[in-house]
């Protein structure tokens, strides 16, 4: 596996990153929006669109991000303010974003297409192999590393991060301190979206060019998957989604030489982290884990105490 | 600061939990409210913290109107609680809790300096990188007060702040709350126990059913205080003289933990038929106790035998074939299903495994059942609908008929006299057919009328254990607050 | 007089549907009248479209009832896709290897495909109660791996002979092949499973012992404990149950419907019963018309595709908007009810 190999591994896991960081917030404020693979292809479709009508990529990705954006404010709304299960919310959503991103995109099938340049960051490109890996791609990728970075500090490092943190864990005890709990979960959650549809967006701008029906589909499923297996921890979630793009390269290279086993492959990640999940929830190494701040917490990966649950003050 | 609150009026539906209460409260004035569970404090508290809108009544700051429509104002308007829970962020540590809802300005270095300058003054002792969930209760109260001082609180109210804390930091508690009153604070210490706010509060408020019953300075003679707080017979004082059978269990050395309440070193031997009553504070260990003895909670140390059988290692299932039954003081959370009718729970408590539900049968026994313990509702009805006391009734009516031992949480809590009235003959018919009765109660004319022995529990041991014939209603308010007088 | 209201804002719901349904008609320039027209004519115009509606209802059906269960026992067996391919995969199996008379095989096809189901989702179950792995994660999860092995399948072991392909396997042996009704492809016998297992799953529920712990365990585990039920153990039975009766609708779709395992053999149905279910309030017997609807825009999106050149999407669009309506309104009306009934209850809140 040389270093061309690992950029495209890089590359191709850029929009997984969105989601799952995306999805990584909304539910550290304690909100759980299951309409990803639905929510990731409408946003696909859209971005697609615009860019192909406007000739403008930049205002694609705006648009990917408005879309999914608005599809998290209604899993929200429908579980704050109009009380209904936000699992069943996120459900219905999914199918309908399917759907409807199928419909609406039509005219969009197999179109060439606007994308995301490629732009090589001086000096950085330089450094031997990584340089090659990490400075050679597109601004969304440089912007993913950002973000995954930037989640981190947020959620674990800062004041307001902090608040993000109680309001997922024990919303009455936050509210009880004066903190506007709902307002900061509508927020976190739209915020989140945007984050998961500019990962669709660039989907269909990026590593995955052009739009046809169920483009990238179950990718929405998998961010799911990687928010549990990587703990709610960005930099566990953002490990997860390389290691989901290594073994997709890895089935992709396979493919010549054992074509059975590359049609499998791609399966392979579930098991794994359910597995890894079974293993990690075990009593002796939770206990194991309480007595280191940092790692311990990388490790321990517990989820918000609330999540899912709607919160009401009265 | 001063704070007055005037006239202050809330219901919830028909009752009245707060009647006209008005007190005043000046800087640097320790006020206590006492009151039995059920009088109205608590009602009072979520109002000035601003968690429920009065119906009637003002509240004045320093002169300045409140309206407290949220907790965001009360915190604003420095208006602090300490809650009987803390409410605090488990998984997180000590200066993480003491940032969280603080303002934006403040970071890690302000926190720091903070918790270390206010643990010096008070002498806490709080490590700031330990994790929340390694406090000790009394510890997350240091936190909490430490935190609301830092935000510039200048009203205090504590809300039962010595449930389950142990009595070194009482001492400590108590002395942190003289040294912030000489600051200048005003202090509202809301509890049940006497002594304590004998010994703490410069004047008190006492609270009885929903109205004030009586305000004074403090020291006040405590026969006066406690006649304020329990009042006039609700129950029949007449005790009737009952013969115990032969003895049944035996609990002996037995310890074991929960979070939060424990027991340690308890021994108490149960007769066929004896009612035996459980006295003490909120947290003192009642409830560990029953539920220990039900299986829910195992025990660390000591044994529990049946006859001769030793039963501690049997769990809730084991013992309810056994013929023990339970009735927990939440009774919707934990002894009744929100969603299913009448109809359903009978058919649930049904012991006879025949696959097929017969409707028919189960509403008429569910009919059957309504009629014999008064219940007001329908075969249909879902416990959501049906007052407290129409709750109990149930739970008492999906029983088996004749159980072993029946442990039960505060049977008449949130009761109307009649309903109250109802559940004890009852109950007491039950014993003279052979049921052994264990109860917690924090109504003490109740202990004292209907209990053949009362265990006075405090701090997680059984401190004394009498016939009730022996004590005195006060006797036994004295005892429950560690004053031993026996 | 709550019902009064109910009916009313559910009456509103499906206002609102139509309302954004004929939206979407016009954006995509469908003749309106047209379009109606085919809705019924594309489900029930012909005989034989009448038997493949049946056939789409079928899985439905199977589906919604394994849902149904699970959900009174307050899970969310999101995992009800791959008990479906569980089921088709033993189904398949059991087509395959054994030799007999029909009844001989179809019997144990039934069987197979019911205990296949099961035991995919006794997996989740034992994931969720052993392993503490959240049961939506769990059933995605091993969705995928149904989905990986089913494909294995398919290309590999059992595979046409020469042709490794996705497009499916030898179609079974004429034993394996569920009657249908001449000329017609609709299999009798696989509408009397579907309903007898929706009204076994309705008579569990509703009229036994079992049933009601299980609705008890999904309400309140806390005081179902205290009423003596092991509530891990119900757990667990209701996914088994569940995922059997999913697990029959793989049987249906592999003996009467492909006659083959091919690798979209649930054909999202698992999925669309999760709509059906949310928006049939999990009522077992709303469930038998409604899923009936789902079947028809499912047909009719086929004629619409064909004859008006519409996208085959519409029809699943028309069903997302349906749900979502009903249940965001629907959401609306509790909570309005609920404050309505808490301003005028008679308890204090100690």
């Amino acid at each position: 596996m040389n270093a061309a190999t690992f950029a495209i591994i890089v590359a191709s896991a850029t929009p997984l990153i969105f989601a799952a960081i995306g999805e990584t917030i909304t539910e550290k404020a304690g909100v759980v929006n299951l309409s990803l693979d639905g929510s990731m292809l409408l946003s696909a479709m859209t971005g697609f669109a615009i860019a192909y009508t406007t000739g403008s990529v930049e205002l694609g990705l705006l648009a990917g991000m408005a879309t999914s954006g608005f599809v998290a404010f209604v899993v929200a709304f429908g579980g704050i303010r109009l009380r209904v299960n936000q699992i069943a919310v996120g459900l219905i959503l999914t199918y309908f974003a399917t759907k409807l991103s199928a419909l609406l995109g039509g005219e969009f099938v197999r179109k060439p297409g606007p994308s995301v340049q490629k732009m090589s960051l001086p000096v950085l490109e330089d450094i031997p192999f990584f340089g090659e890996i990490l400075f050679q791609q597109n601004p969304l990728v440089y912007f993913s590393f950002l973000l995954v970075i930037a989640s981190f500090w947020w959620i674990f490092h800062t004041r307001r991060g902090l608040d993000l943190q109680a309001i997922g864990e024990r919303p009455e005890a936050a509210f009880a301190r004066g903190i506007p709990v709902n307002t900061l979960r509508y927020f976190y959650t739209v915020l989140g979206g945007a984050f998961v549809g500019l990962g669709g967006a660039a989907f269909s701008l990026d590593a995955k060019m052009g739009w046809s029906e169920g483009h990238i589909a179950n990718y929405g499923w998998i961010a799911l998957a990687i928010v549990i297996f990587g703990g709610w921890h960005p930099l566990r979630v953002a490990f997860g989604c390389y290691l989901f793009g290594a073994i997709q390269i890895v089935a992709l290279k396979m493919q010549p030489t054992l074509p059975d086993l590359a049609q499998v492959l791609p399966i392979a990640p579930f098991p794994l982290m359910i597995l890894t999940l079974v293993f990690l929830n075990m009593r002796v190494v939770q206990s194991f884990t309480m007595r280191f701040k940092g790692i311990g917490r990388l490790i321990r990966g517990t989820a918000p105490s609330a999540l899912g649950e709607s919160f009401w003050p009265d | 600061m001063s704070l007055e609150l005037r006239a202050i009026t809330k219901r919830f539906g028909s009752v009245v939990a707060n009647d006209t209460i008005s007190l005043s409260v000046g800087s640097g004035e320790i006020h206590g409210l006492l009151g039995e569970n059920g009088a109205g404090k608590s009602t009072l508290v979520k109002i000035l913290s601003g968690f429920i809108t009065r119906d009637q009544g003002e509240i004045e700051l320093d002169g300045t109107k409140l309206h407290l429509l949220s907790p965001n104002e009360a915190v604003a308007n420095g208006i602090g609680i300490l809650h009987q829970e803390p409410l605090v962020f488990l998984p997180f540590s000590v200066v993480d809790n003491f940032l969280i809802g603080s303002p934006k300005e403040y970071g890690y270095a302000e926190a720091y300096e903070a918790l270390s300058t206010i643990s010096e003054q008070f002498g806490f002792d709080l490590n700031p990188d330990v994790s929340a969930s390694n406090l000790s209760i009394g510890e997350r109260q240091q936190l909490e007060i430490a935190r609301l001082l830092w935000l510039g609180a200048r009203v205090l109210i504590l809300d039962e702040p010595t449930t389950a804390i142990s009595s070194t930091q009482r001492e400590k508690l108590f002395a942190t709350i003289r040294d912030l009153a000489d600051d200048g604070m005003s202090v509202i210490f809301v509890s049940h126990k006497l002594e304590e706010v004998q010994e703490l509060c410069d004047r008190v408020t006492i609270l009885r059913e929903g109205k004030i019953s009586a305000s004074v300075d403090l020291p006040s003679p405590v026969e006066y205080l406690v006649s304020k707080m329990f009042g006039t017979g609700v129950l029949p004082k007449t005790r009737i003289a009952r013969v115990n059978g032969s003895s049944l269990l035996e609990l002996a050395n037995a310890s074991a933990f929960e979070q939060p309440g424990q027991i340690i070193d308890v021994n108490l031997s149960v007769s066929r038929g004896q009612i035996i009553g459980l006295a003490g504070l909120e947290g003192a260990g009642q409830r560990t106790l029953l539920r220990a003895m039900a299986g829910f909670v195992p025990f660390a140390e000591g044994s529990f035998r049946l006859q001769s059988a030793e039963i501690s290692e049997l769990d809730y299932l084991d013992r309810l074939g056994l013929g023990f039954y339970y009735l927990p003081a939440d009774r919707q959370r934990e002894g009744l299903v929100n969603g299913l009718s009448i109809t359903e729970h009978v058919a649930l408590s049904v012991t006879d495994q025949s696959k097929v539900i017969n409707w028919n049968i189960a509403r008429s026994e569910a009919a059957k059942r309504i009629e014999k313990f008064s219940i007001k509702g329908t075969v249909e009805s879902t416990p959501e609908s049906l007052s407290g006391g129409n709750q109990q009734r149930l739970l008492l009516a999906l029983m088996p008929e004749t159980p072993l031992l029946l442990l039960m949480e505060h049977p008449t809590r949130g009761l109307d006299i009649e309903s109250a009235a109802w559940v004890w003959s009852y109950l007491l018919t039950l014993s003279e057919s052979g049921t052994s009765i264990i109860f917690s109660s924090s109504d003490l004319e109740e202990l004292t009328t209907y209990s053949d022995q009362i265990a006075v529990c405090f701090s997680g041991r059984i401190i004394d254990q009498f016939d009730a014939s022996e004590a005195t209603v006060e006797e036994l308010g004295l005892l429950i607050g560690g004053v031993h007088q026996r | 007089m709550n019902s009064l209201q109910q009916t009313k804002y559910f009456a509103g719901a499906i206002t609102i549907s139509l309302v954004v349904s004929i939206f979407f008609l016009w954006l995509l320039e469908a003749p309106l009248v047209d379009t109606a027209k085919l809705l019924v004519e594309g489900a029930f115009g012909t005989n034989q479209r009448i038997g493949d509606t049946f056939m789409i209802w079928v899985p439905l059906l199977l589906a919604s009832a394994s849902l149904v269960v699970t959900f009174s026992a307050g899970l969310w067996n999101i995992g009800v896709e791959g008990q479906i391919v569980a089921g088709a995969v033993a189904a398949s199996f059991v087509a395959r290897e054994v030799q007999g008379s029909t009844t001989v095989i179809l019997t144990l096809m039934v069987i197979g495909g019911f205990v296949g189901g099961a035991l995919w989702g006794l997996l989740v179950g034992v994931l969720r109660v052993r392993g503490g792995v959240n049961e939506i994660f769990g059933g995605i999860g091993l969705n995928f791996v149904a989905t990986g092995l089913i494909v294995y399948l398919v290309i590999g072991p059992w595979s046409r002979d020469g042709v490794a392909s996705t497009g499916g396997t030898e179609p079974f042996g004429p034993q394996a092949w569920f009657p249908t009704i001449d000329g017609l492809r609709v299999s009798p016998l696989a509408l009397i499973i579907a309903f007898v297992s929706l009204a076994s799953v309705m008579f569990l529920l509703s009229k036994t012992h079992f049933g009601l712990r299980l609705r008890a365990t999904g309400k309140n585990p806390l005081a179902a404990n205290r009423f003596g039920i092991a509530t891990s153990r119900y757990l667990l039975m209701a996914f088994i149950i569940g995922g059997g009766v999913a697990g029959l609708a793989g049987v249906t779709q592999a003996g009467a419907v492909y006659h083959r395992l091919v690798p979209s053999i649930s054909g999202g149905y698992g999925f669309l019963a999760i709509l059906i279910v949310l928006l049939a309030r999990f009522r077992g017997l709303w469930v038998i018309p409604i899923a009936l609807f789902f079947a028809t825009i499912a047909m009719a999106s086929f004629q619409w595709q064909l004859r008006l050149g519409l996208h085959s999407a519409l029809g699943g669009v028309i069903q997302g908007v349906l749900v979502l309506s009903v249940v965001l309104v629907m959401g609306y009306q509790e909570v309005r009810q609920q404050r309505e009934q808490s301003n005028s209850r008679d308890d204090a809140a100690l």
